[in-house]
């Protein structure tokens, strides 16, 4: 819900630094949102009956792989509507999804590693969901590889986008290959995570933690967004300036040099 | 969506591709012999002990298949990325769609040889007696479609970047991770090493070919055009 507002103001006429006052809100409410999930998830909540105190690991766990998906699916939907519309908000806005959605898959992985470690008594096992979310990281450090290629704005747009949806259409086949694959399913959908017969602190545990970790991305993807749109800037100007250069190398005068409109090459 | 133009200009394609491969050779004189070799190399890793071996062998057929289908839509869009040739095909009016599915076409054909000759390799190298015919027959078509389909896009993608031959693998292989479960599970089926039904399998690597061959299809423009 956040995320919409704030997103919206930001497409306006374009920011011009990587805060204002909806994401200072948007940054308190995380704060408070991760003090609440910090003291709640670690001290308050009473330790789970069968899993004991790791269920503390699930509080970080589901919000992190629940903001991975959301990620994923804004870099699927404005990698799509980058082709339809060529437009360069959903360009920026889907790469920079990508960028945290990788990062936050990343700590799920490592946390839930973690996680098996001390209940399983090894980091990894080929459990369906590993092994698909193992899968999703290389697929999504491949659409980062591709970002990261230089290239003019156009090019690289069209690129990653097809990435994005190449990437995507792929989630639910891989889920269908391991689960099938491996015969036994943990049973639970992501949401499901939330056990039903969690009582009391430990639910509020939970919610205040996916809470957090939701207002954290937003916060993230915002601040992400606007760094992209503002190096997009910085390389338009730095060609800009190189023209003009050039043009006064050769005695030409500057006079009435439209700016390039946008041409971002990265270098 | 298929008229008869995008037929037309995909059996075009796919036939100058398999042109080009009978006369330069390079699938039966490169990529075969490089799949037969990876197909040695397993067995030098996993001791010639036949057990190990035959109890690996579809995982290690299909693996070998991902790899030699990696040498070949490098090969297969090498040729393309050379002085602009891809703005060229793109330039002579045939529709993206059709110069897709060509590629694909061509890919299919070429790969599906390769299998071929590759079970031979297993039957002689790994002792493989092949039972279960139809559903083989099923697996490896579906599964080469899909091959095909998913890495012509990214095939396309990378070749215009100089950094394509590292590239390719990391973003095809990862794409291609439910094919190798699926074809393999499949194959293990058919050789009676599970009692439990195949289809599924195949029906699984049909349903990821349909998709990724639709979403070539519509992907294709933009990509020769932009990308």
């Amino acid at each position: 819900m956040t995320t919409t507002t704030t997103g919206a103001a930001t497409t306006a006429a374009g920011p011009t630094g990587t805060g204002s006052r909806g994401t200072k809100v948007l940054g308190a409410l995380s704060l408070v949102a991760i003090a609440l999930a910090v003291a709640y998830g670690l001290f308050i909540s009473p330790p789970d009956a069968q899993l004991g105190e790791t269920i503390r690991i699930i509080y970080m766990h589901v919000p992190t792989v629940m903001a991975a998906y959301v990620a994923f699916i804004i870099t699927a939907v404005s990698s799509a509507m980058y082709l339809w519309k060529r437009n360069e908000f959903w360009d920026l806005l889907g790469s920079s999804s990508a960028e945290i959605g990788v990062l936050f898959f990343a700590v799920t992985i490592v946390d839930g590693a973690l996680w098996g470690k001390v209940t399983w008594g090894v980091f990894w096992r080929w459990e369906p969901r590993l092994t698909t979310s193992a899968v999703l990281l290389i697929m999504y450090i491949g659409y980062l590889a591709v970002r990261a290629i230089p290239a003019d704005a156009r090019t690289r747009a069209t690129r990653s986008a097809i990435v994005g949806l190449v990437a995507v259409v792929n989630i639910p086949i891989v889920h269908k290959a391991v689960d099938w694959w491996r015969g036994l399913h943990q049973g639970r959908t992501v949401l499901g995570t939330i056990d039903p017969e969690m009582g009391g602190t430990q639910l509020f545990a939970m919610y205040a933690s996916l809470v957090a970790g939701l207002l954290v991305f937003a916060w993230l993807l915002i601040h992400r967004f606007r760094t992209a749109y503002l190096a997009e800037r910085v390389a338009d100007l730095g060609l800009d300036a190189a023209l003009a250069e050039r043009r006064l190398e050769g005695g030409t005068p500057v006079a009435g040099t439209s700016a390039p409109s946008s041409t971002g090459v990265t270098s | 969506m298929i008229s008869e133009s995008v037929v037309r200009d995909a059996l075009l394609v796919a036939a100058k591709d398999l042109r080009l491969e009978r006369r330069s050779k390079i699938g039966i004189a490169q990529v075969l012999p490089f799949a037969v070799l990876v197909l040695l190399l397993f067995a030098f890793a996993l001791d010639p002990d036949r057990n190990i071996l035959r109890q690996a062998t579809p995982g290690l057929f299909w693996v070998t298949v991902l790899f030699s289908a990696v040498l070949t839509l490098q090969r297969s869009f090498g040729v393309e990325a050379e002085d602009g040739i891809l703005d060229a095909l793109r330039l002579s009016g045939m529709s993206p769609a059709g110069i897709y599915l060509g590629k694909v076409a061509a890919l299919v054909v070429q790969l599906l040889a390769l299998e071929v000759v590759l079970a031979f390799g297993v039957a002689i190298l790994y002792d493989t007696r092949f039972i279960g015919i139809p559903l083989l027959i099923g697996v490896s078509v579906t599964a080469t479609l899909g091959i095909a389909g998913a890495g012509a896009v990214y095939g396309a993608l990378a070749a215009r970047l100089r950094s394509r031959d590292t590239l390719l693998p990391l973003l095809l292989l990862p794409l291609l991770a439910p094919v190798l479960i699926s074809a393999t599970r499949g194959f293990e089926v058919s050789l009676e090493r599970e009692a439990v039904s195949g289809w599924p399998w195949a029906a699984l690597l049909g349903i990821f070919a349909l998709v990724y061959v639709a979403l070539g299809s519509l992907l294709f423009r933009p990509l020769l055009e932009d990308a």
